[in-house]
């Protein structure tokens, strides 16, 4: 029966529930803009990357070291595009 | 009649009435043409519908061909403007009109059907597949880019050319400096042909990734592969912001909402920012695949294999990621602060380096080499001189503060043309010449080819040298006309001659195609140049399933070594082989998007929610379809095999 069992599949739904919780303490609690992003958007990485390894299974197969390159390039095309843009157009402008 | 006063042109000349009453004799003598031969059938079962990989890389081809020409006549109408002071051949509006639409269709519609062409061909057969992994969705990629290609060049006779320039910026692109339709086609028909393009790089990355023959590791595939693979990547992740982009502008124009705009909140500059983001990546998107097709040509004729197989992979690797980073260098005068110019200038000398490695690796390739002199040997040859130069004067306009200086001159007009010329269109032409028996069977006159070849590089360089004197003496692009005293007039007549040169040298292409149909042997055999890699591994003409057996592989060059080193490619015994069935929904659908991008351009809204129902209906046709493909039996298989070997 324990193989039958999803433990992991459990467990990490339980644990984007409590991701959930804590994103939605930035509208319970009274607290700073740059503090609530902070929670947010750290949930929100810790979220997808969850929804990524244990529910769309990419750690699983042959092939996850080529679906995570996929991923990180992504992360970083993404990350580099927001920053990037943010400081040319609004924190390096004179 | 007040419905169709918004298809006029609204600022007519006889050149437009002109090319109005030759597209429609010539869409005539097509359909005249088609029903006459009784070829409509043919055009159906073999083309429109079709999903193999060899003939939707050679409609990819034809289309390219195409647009380079029109392209190619908007440059010389350009260059005859501005070969003399004060010439009155065309009125500003037409200039710029011209000047926008040369942009877009060379790069969009010319360059990357060119590369995705050779790609759709080549990449299967080098990693030995049967077709790509989804192919009817690359029937679909290829319809989305005609349609937007055709929808963009219905924009010349139809409703007004866009004239804001191919990077469209706002605000001048927005609807009160840009009043006609021209900016709506650019908007739309772009977005039409980049989902096409979108989808090819998915279904490349797939194909690579997971088609390739037993025993090719990645660091075992041929190096037009790998600068496919790094393409498609580069496609994949870039293309969706140049959507977001485009939707935004769209937004602007048609639906009054404020993005871009000066005022409300929107932020002019944050177009620019997004079209570089994707238009940067977009240059290497460009010119990897030149690097792979260069890789593969150097080697061949050179007879060694390529020097520092590793280098190459990994200054591509890098080429992908710092492409990504180095976008503000398109806009250093825009107005932000010493700190950022200065770390994308870091990043912008940064990139120089990987390029460089492999410029070195090319040249130590060649070095002691058993060099052949063979037209894409000579492209290839020609281009690493020139594309040096245009590389290095690129480094000059990426250090920021000298980037003031040369900032829209013609200075940045002849360095990027220095670069994309040789780094892409020698490519290609190199690429096309090596293929071609691959493709069609038989090979491009040798003689007539190093002609063009001899004019396309000697004009390419008198086209664009004498810019970068004018540039720095003060000549701005885009300027329809200049005085006299300017002293421009030399350098511009120059360039006139260079460009005429160029026109030369690609109608004796055009030549050379007529005359080796006629003339050319076709008992060529299936390795005319005594090439390398898989491709030329498997029978010419290529047979529909690419290989009967599965090649199987220990090396980057297995082909070669098949040949001189004794290894054995086709162990397998044949089998029925399994292939996607035609389908005529790829077509059908593009069409629809192509009346969708139509009524969108002119806001006939009916036109618009009946084609997207068209287009839902296609997505869910093919939802509930039960499509298992078809088998070609063993007898069907061993009957084409011996033909192709000889036997009848």
């Amino acid at each position: 029966m324990k193989e039958l069992f999803p433990l992991k599949q459990v467990m990490g739904f339980v644990f984007s529930l409590v991701l959930t919780a804590v994103a939605l303490s930035v509208v319970m609690f009274d607290m700073s803009f740059a503090m609530g992003m902070t929670i947010l958007l750290i949930t929100a990485f810790v979220q997808a990357m969850l929804q990524l390894m244990v529910f769309m299974h990419a750690r699983e197969t042959e092939d996850s070291g080529l679906i995570l390159a996929n991923v990180y390039y992504g992360v970083f095309i993404a990350v580099v595009t927001v920053f990037g843009s943010l400081l040319a157009l609004i924190w390096g402008y004179m | 009649m007040e419905f169709f006063e918004r298809f006029a042109i609204p600022h007519p000349s006889p050149i437009i009435y002109a090319s109005m009453v030759a597209i429609g004799i010539t869409l005539l003598a097509i359909i005249a043409g088609l029903t006459f031969f009784k070829k409509w059938g043919y055009l159906w079962r073999e083309w429109l519908t079709t999903v193999d990989h060899k003939r939707i890389g050679i409609m990819y081809l034809i289309s390219a061909l195409l647009m380079l020409f029109r392209g190619g006549v908007d440059a010389l109408m350009m260059r005859a403007q501005l070969a003399t002071p004060e010439a009155q051949l065309l009125d500003s509006q037409h200039y710029n009109e011209i000047f926008t639409t040369h942009g877009v269709v060379m790069i969009i519609f010319m360059a990357m059907a060119f590369i995705i062409a050779l790609m759709n061909f080549v990449v299967p057969l080098q990693i030995g597949a049967r077709d790509v992994a989804f192919p009817r969705l690359n029937a679909l990629s290829f319809w989305l880019y005609f349609m937007g290609a055709m929808l963009f060049n219905l924009s010349f006779v139809i409703g007004g050319s866009p004239s804001s320039g191919w990077t469209s910026y706002f605000p001048l692109a927005g609807n009160e400096f840009s009043p006609s339709v021209g900016t709506n086609y650019y908007m739309i028909a772009i977005q039409i042909a980049g989902i096409g393009t979108l989808i090819t790089g998915i279904n490349f990355i797939v194909t690579i990734l997971k088609m390739r023959a037993p025993g090719m590791k990645l660091m075992k595939m041929p190096m037009f592969t790998w600068s496919a693979l790094i393409t498609n990547l580069i496609i994949t992740f870039a293309f969706p912001v140049l959507t977001v982009a485009l939707a935004m502008g769209t937004m602007d124009r048609l639906f009054g909402t404020q993005f871009f705009t000066t005022g409300n909140g929107g932020m002019d500059m944050l177009w620019a920012n997004l079209f570089w983001v994707w238009g940067h990546p977009e240059v290497y998107i460009l010119v990897l695949p030149a690097f792979g097709i260069y890789s593969e040509i150097i080697s061949t004729f050179a007879k060694r294999n390529l020097y520092g197989y590793k280098s190459m992979v990994a200054s591509m690797v890098i080429i992908s990621l710092l492409s990504f980073v180095v976008w503000v260098h398109h806009f250093f005068t825009m107005g932000q602060g010493a700190m950022v110019n200065s770390i994308f200038s870091i990043t912008t000398m940064a990139i120089a380096v990987p390029t460089g490695i492999k410029i070195f690796n090319w040249l130590f390739t060649l070095y002691k080499g058993s060099i052949r002199f063979t037209v894409p040997m000579m492209y290839s040859l020609g281009f690493l001189p020139i594309f040096t130069i245009g590389g290095v004067t690129g480094v000059m306009l990426g250090m920021s503060a000298a980037d003031y200086q040369y900032h829209n001159t013609m200075f940045l007009v002849a360095h990027f043309h220095l670069v994309i010329i040789p780094g892409v269109v020698f490519a290609m032409l190199a690429g096309l010449t090596y293929w071609w028996p691959k493709m069609f069977g038989f090979m491009l006159n040798e003689r007539i080819g190093k002609w063009a070849f001899w004019f396309i590089s000697v004009g390419t360089c008198v086209a664009f040298f004498p810019m970068f004197i004018s540039g720095l003496d003060g000549q701005a692009r885009r300027m329809y006309t200049y005085s006299e005293s300017t002293g421009f007039g030399f350098w511009n007549m120059l360039s006139f001659v260079g460009a005429v040169a160029l026109a030369i040298g690609f109608i004796i292409i055009v030549y050379n195609i007529y005359y080796s149909t006629r003339y050319a042997s076709r008992d060529i055999g299936s390795d005319p140049w005594d090439a390398r890699s898989l491709e030329w591994a498997t029978h010419t003409p290529v047979p529909e399933y690419n290989f009967a057996t599965i090649p199987e592989v220990d090396s980057s060059e297995a082909f070669w070594d098949s040949k001189y080193n004794g290894h054995k490619l086709f162990k397998g015994k044949l089998k029925e082989i399994h292939m996607p069935n035609n389908s005529g929904v790829p077509f059908i659908m593009s069409a629809l998007f192509f009346v969708l991008g139509f009524s969108f351009i002119f806001s006939i809204w009916i036109g618009v929610i009946v084609s997207l129902l068209g287009i839902c209906a296609c997505l869910m046709h093919r939802s509930f379809e039960k499509d298992h493909g078809r088998h070609i039996s063993l007898e069907e298989v061993e009957k084409t095999e011996s033909e192709l070997r000889g036997g009848k």
